[in-house]
């Protein structure tokens, strides 16, 4: 059978199983729902399942891919409630479908998150933030493969807006997905390095749906 | 989840093992049920979720609708420190509430060196450490596991404890604490009427008194408690509760895999052994009892990976149809199956190459003793002829790892029988360098030697432990009768053995030391991470106790042992006569060839010992 894909959600306390252990879950996952994914040929045979972006520990997401390929025909269309029935808490899987584009092709990322602030005021907050995040570069400091290195975030941000709400303040942003891959931590670490005033006390980010370079949703 | 913990979780590694949520954790309405139970592990999750009676009981608990057990485990210490910056008391993992909302809380006690993790995870909770201070009946604490068959050290933490197997004591216990809650019994009547059910031992209903030189002239039952407790077990294992829906772990554990127990008790009888005296009497399960348990278990899990548990597995007798029932299902689905606990005098080639179809790891055997003399005093029926044997058929199928076990200090030990594991470890060398198919792999011998800690109920349970000073002498001598260079020698450090000795045989006098040794900040000890001498010591000294008094003492038996009102089956005179087995370098036949009489039988309801 030819390469399946499946959309899922990743909240709640599943939020921290790492990336590694999600691959695991989700293989384990496959096994008790009956599946068997195909393995690679060659020495080291390991299965063919891939997640399209891998998620930081701690992060929600809406729109997971995972992109995988079976032993034998299945059907799909019960596919995603046989797995749900046998995943951890807060993992839950959307549909199954043969997929016609390949995941490269995922270009942004729509992100929604809470910035929460202990002791601070949230309308003067939105307003510096705004202000911080409209300037024409962002210049931080990130590790990268070959050490430290000078990143301009400003690019990967396609468009972000904060606003005051109960818990804190909620941003709404698109990023870029890869290519290069904007982790919204760096949005956090963004303020942490040039207005540490601005710096929330904590912060989460949830993904909600991914977007191709012409803005279309991505299946 | 509560805020303070979501916003720690980010900054502490893997954090996953504190969240719970995992795939078949048992969820109830809290609000419907009568009595909620916090199990926990004094140790981290990895461990914790690796033990096979840990997930046996929590599902036995479980079964009872009236009863919600959640799991907790003690946290490692960078979390350990973010919970108590932010103030974060203890919390059970499937429904994140702090301890102090709990009826009951019951700890699985495994080993000594978890005694401190268990106040400090009982201090984390915000419950007094001892049980004096505890005065509702409400939290109840109550421990089991196998360091309960001594549980004096611990006797002023714990309300009472489990001797034995849990499976149907732990229920019955937790019917009479719900009768207790609702008639809003004291916590005296509810411990008093406790006691009577067999395999409780309520620490407080005993008074203990002593002599001048320290030891004990008497132990008195009160309020109707029984003169000794006697061990539960469960008679028919096929019929007793299996979890065949047991939590899979979303993160990596220690053993991420099924366990499937084959048999309890041991036929053995090796005399420096605890765990084969007081697990007895020997109870199989029919192996088409474990191949059913082990699909249906590996279909629920999804895991990858079997593994066949018990003390000896080469002793059980059907061991090969398991083997074939479980490979039927496992081979065509890449599911591996392993078997620790191999022997070396009746290994099976036939056996290693069924299981080992791809990997060849290393083979690993305990030894225990490095002359055939030492070996008989110990009752450890290995030769030096089947450990060769077994070699060379491992050489020649392939293999080029052995692994070697040896314990230092046991009684009778000379320096001869040291200086014999060097020249057994060349033996296997040279084994391998005239069987061995494939050379130029080249082979790794591995010695390890821990230092030998006289166990309760065991029939060196008198006997007197050597000291740091004699053990590193000992280890040293072995460093240098270690010729070959394909002879690696590890050694397990002294101090903790000492502790751990001091700790298994000793009474209730020692809690001071044990608290203060958690106040100097004393946790998670089983990790040498986290273990230090020097806390021990000067606990020690502050309390006026010493370290020799309880391990290198050597006790005459008719001394009263801090231990002797339980009663786990194996009698006293059977430990006596095994103990001057020893000394005439004497063994005694197994319980297959013939029975000793031990004692344990008595314990069975129905069906006979399978020794």
């Amino acid at each position: 059978m030819d390469k399946i894909r499946l959309r899922f959600k990743k909240t709640g306390r599943s939020v921290y199983i790492s990336h590694l252990d999600l691959m695991h879950t989700l293989q384990r996952g496959f096994s008790r729902a009956g599946y068997s994914l195909k393995y690679s040929e060659g020495f080291n045979p390991h299965p063919q399942i891939s997640i399209a972006l891998p998620l930081s520990v701690g992060a929600s997401s809406l729109c997971e891919i995972l992109d995988f390929k079976l032993k034998e025909d299945a059907q799909l269309s019960d596919m995603a409630d046989r797995l749900s029935r046998v995943m951890p808490e807060g993992i839950e899987m959307i549909e199954a479908y043969e997929p016609s584009r390949k995941v490269s092709e995922i270009k942004w990322l729509s992100i929604e998150g809470l910035m929460e602030y202990d002791e601070r005021d949230r309308g003067q907050m939105c307003k510096e933030l705004d202000k911080f995040f409209a300037a024409d570069e962002i210049v931080i400091t990130k590790k990268t493969k070959r050490g430290m290195g000078e990143t301009d975030i400003k690019p990967s941000i396609k468009s972000i807006e904060f606003n005051v709400c109960d818990a804190g303040i909620k941003v709404s942003a698109t990023i870029s997905a890869q290519e290069p891959t904007l982790n919204p931590e760096l949005l956090v670490d963004a303020l942490r390095q040039k207005m540490p005033e601005l710096c929330p006390d904590f912060a989460k980010f949830t993904r909600l749906e991914t977007y191709d370079a012409q803005g279309k949703v991505f299946r | 989840m509560d805020k303070r913990l979501e916003r720690i979780l980010p900054r502490v590694q893997k954090p996953a093992r504190y969240t719970g949520g995992e795939y078949n954790q048992i969820i109830k309405d809290k609000n419907s049920v009568d009595i909620r139970l916090a199990f926990c592990f004094p140790d981290t999750y990895e461990i914790g979720m690796s033990n096979l009676g840990m997930s046996i009981l929590y599902h036995t608990m479980n079964s009872l609708d009236y009863v919600w057990c959640e799991r907790v485990f003690a946290p490692w210490g960078d979390m350990y420190e973010e919970m108590k910056k932010a103030q974060l008391p203890l919390y059970a993992l499937e429904s994140g509430d702090s301890l102090s909302k709990f009826d009951a809380i019951a700890f699985s006690i495994g080993y000594e060196m978890a005694y401190t993790t268990v106040l400090d995870m009982l201090d984390m909770s915000g419950i007094p450490l001892r049980s004096s201070d505890r005065t509702e009946l409400l939290p109840l604490v109550f421990a089991g596991g196998t360091a309960s068959v001594n549980a004096e050290p611990m006797a002023a933490f714990i309300d009472l404890f489990i001797v034995g197997e849990g499976e149907e004591v732990n229920n019955e216990l937790l019917a009479l604490l719900r009768e207790a809650k609702a008639e809003a019994w004291s916590k005296k009547q509810f411990l008093a009427r406790a006691a009577q059910i067999e395999g409780v031992y309520v620490p407080s209903l005993y008074e203990l008194a002593y002599n001048s030189d320290g030891t004990i002239s008497s132990i008195k039952a009160l309020e109707g408690a029984p003169e000794r407790v006697t061990k539960r077990i469960v008679s028919d294992l096929d019929a007793s509760p299996y979890p065949t829906r047991p939590i899979v772990p979303s993160t990596e554990v220690v053993h991420d895999r099924v366990a499937l127990e084959l048999f309890r008790g041991c036929v053995r009888g090796c005399r420096f052994c605890q765990a084969g005296h007081v697990y007895r009497p020997i109870r199989a399960k029919k192996y088409e009892t474990l191949v059913k348990q082990g699909i249906e278990t590996l279909k629920n899990t999804g895991h990858e990976n079997v593994s066949l548990l018990s003390l000896s597995s080469s002793d059980y007798r059907d061991l090969m149809q398991l083997c074939d029932g479980l490979l039927d299902y496992c081979e065509p689905r890449s599911i591996g199956l392993s078997l620790p606990s191999l022997r070396a005098d009746n290994f099976s080639m036939d056996i290693m190459h069924k299981l080992q179809k791809v990997r060849k790891s290393g083979l690993t055997f305990a030894v225990e003793g490095g002359s055939q003399r030492l070996r008989d005093a110990i009752n450890k029926n290995v030769t030096e002829e089947d450990l060769l044997n077994t070699c060379r058929l491992a050489f020649e199928g392939g293999w080029n790892s052995v692994k070697l076990y040896y314990m230092l200090g046991l009684p009778t030990e000379t320096d001869e029988d040291i200086v014999g594991i060097a020249e057994m470890a060349n033996k296997v060398l040279h084994c391998w360098r005239t069987y061995a198919k494939n050379k130029n792999r080249g082979v790794k011998i591995t010695i390890s030697t821990s230092c030998f800690i006289p166990k309760p109920h065991s029939p060196f349970q008198w006997e007197a432990q050597i000291s740091t000073e004699e053990y590193l002498r000992r280890v040293n001598l072995l460093r240098s009768s270690i010729t070959a260079r394909n002879v690696v020698y590890n050694w397990h450090d002294a101090e903790t053995s000492l502790i751990e000795a001091v700790l298994s045989r000793g009474d209730r006098r020692l809690a001071d030391v044990i608290e203060k040794v958690w106040r100097m900040g004393g946790r998670l000890e089983a990790w040498t991470d986290y273990f230090t001498l020097e806390r021990w010591q000067k606990a020690f000294e502050e309390s006026g106790t010493d370290t020799w008094f309880y391990a290198q003492r050597e006790r005459s038996t008719d001394e009263i042992l801090p231990w002797d009102m339980i009663d786990v089956g194996v009698r006293r005179e059977h430990l006596i006569r095994e103990r001057e087995q020893c000394y005439a370098s004497a063994l005694s036949p197994d319980c297959r060839k013939q029975c000793s009489a031990c004692g344990a039988a008595k314990l069975l309801k129905g069906g006979r010992c399978d020794g």
